[in-house]
């Protein structure tokens, strides 16, 4: 595009100043402090730091790139902005409010300087747009990204937190699910269990799905994988803590359970296994007898 | 040729596989190992695989194989030490090792060969 040199960049460094006093109280007024999660102060600083930056990077050539040279440090700056407004809680579309109400203020002095030459006054409103907006979105990409790595670690958590493999007596392991079985998590837990087997040296394990919530042919496949593994190693695997509807559901599907013990309650399997084990419990001799 | 050396313990022998198995080395086994059941009339074979990080679908016929000889022979047969990644890889495959026993540890195994010899009628296969 072939067309005179913008007057953005002129305009912008003259009244800097009185764009930045008319920026800060719009953002006042349309509740960008958000009842008092960030401070006026902390506000009036990053706006005074944007503005100079995007000042500096106009200066430089009006047209917007992503990967413009002259982008970099304000990219940075609203990388780094983006990412602290995540974590306190806004939304994103806040956040681009952020840049975009920058333009209210900034097409005042534009249209005041450039009242006589409308040609120049559309040519140099285009720029801004193009540029703010540009700036805007890349503040929600930014948001975005911080949100999926903040989801990506919480399931990373979820899933070291949901699979214990707690021992119950010499020999005996137990492993409480909790939610829904998937095929990675069915990895974890059967490489949890089959590490603690060899590391307890136990050769039962009970599978508790008191908290599974649904149990479908593939929950009820992911359960068998893990049991025949464990038998692989030499260790014998009881499902427990199967609810009356689950029983049923599984009937319903036509899923074959019948290579594995299974009983109704934990206490029940726990019971089984003590058994397996040549183990009983049994009530200590009364008190004083 | 290199081979398998093959210990005879009481009544059991025992096998330790530490190299990936091939062809002529898994018939070498089958060979010594069934001709040794014979000459030492050996009731049981404990095979240790606690060393193989990979079991492959060759390696898993091959131990049902050894598994069928020696039940022929009047021999339980007990595979030992597999370790989880195993365990899991076979799972994955498919391979569920049906018809062979088998047991944590060498102690577990040595154990669990001890009760079927002693009564032969309570652990005859594996399950």
């Amino acid at each position: 595009m072939n067309r005179p040199a913008s007057r953005l960049p002129a305009i912008v460094e003259q009244h800097q100043k009185e764009v930045l006093a008319d920026w800060l109280s719009n953002q006042a007024s349309s509740g960008a402090l958000r009842a008092g999660r960030i401070q006026e102060s902390q506000l009036r600083d990053e706006s005074q730091r944007f503005l100079a930056l995007f000042t500096k990077a106009i200066q430089e050539g009006i047209e917007f790139e992503t990967r413009g040279a002259q982008w970099a440090d304000i990219r940075e700056f609203l990388t780094e902005l983006s990412r602290s407004r995540a974590t306190q809680g806004f939304t994103p579309s806040q956040v681009a409010t952020f840049v975009f109400s920058l333009k209210q203020s900034l097409f005042k002095r534009v249209n005041e300087s450039l009242k006589s030459d409308p040609a120049a006054l559309a040519g140099t409103l285009w720029d801004a747009t193009i540029a703010l907006d540009a700036l805007g979105l890349y503040t929600t990409e930014v948001f975005q990204q911080a949100r999926e790595q903040l989801i990506a670690r919480q399931q990373e958590e979820l899933i070291e937190l949901s699979t214990p493999v707690v021992q119950l007596w010499d020999g005996i392991l137990a492993l409480p699910l909790i939610g829904t079985l998937d095929s990675e998590r069915t990895q974890v837990v059967m490489e949890n269990l089959l590490e603690r087997l060899v590391a307890t040296g136990s050769s039962i394990a009970v599978i508790d799905i008191t908290g599974v919530p649904t149990v479908d042919t593939l929950v009820a496949q992911h359960l068998l994988k893990t049991v025949a593994a464990a038998q692989l190693m030499g260790a014998d695997c009881i499902i427990s803590g199967i609810r009356p509807q689950i029983a049923q559901t599984i009937v319903h599907l036509g899923i074959d359970l019948s290579s594995v013990a299974t009983k109704a309650s934990l206490a029940d399997a726990f019971g089984l296994a003590l058994k397996r084990r040549g183990l009983g419990v049994g009530r200590a001799a009364t008190p004083g007898a | 040729m290199e081979r398998i050396p093959i210990l005879k313990l009481e009544s059991f022998l025992l096998v330790s596989i530490q190299v990936d198995m091939h062809d002529q080395l898994a018939l070498a086994l089958q060979d010594d190992l069934t001709q040794k059941i014979v000459a030492t009339r050996a009731r049981a074979v404990l095979i240790d695989i606690s060393a193989l990080e990979m079991v492959d679908s060759f390696m898993g016929r091959m131990l049902g194989n050894i598994a069928s000889m020696s039940r022929i022979l009047d021999a339980q047969t007990v595979v030992v030490g597999m370790r989880p990644a195993v365990a899991i890889t076979l799972v994955e495959l498919g391979l569920s090792l049906p018809g062979i026993r088998t047991a944590l540890n060498v102690d577990a195994g040595l154990a669990l060969l001890r009760a079927a010899v002693e009564r032969p009628d309570v652990l005859v296969d594996g399950d």
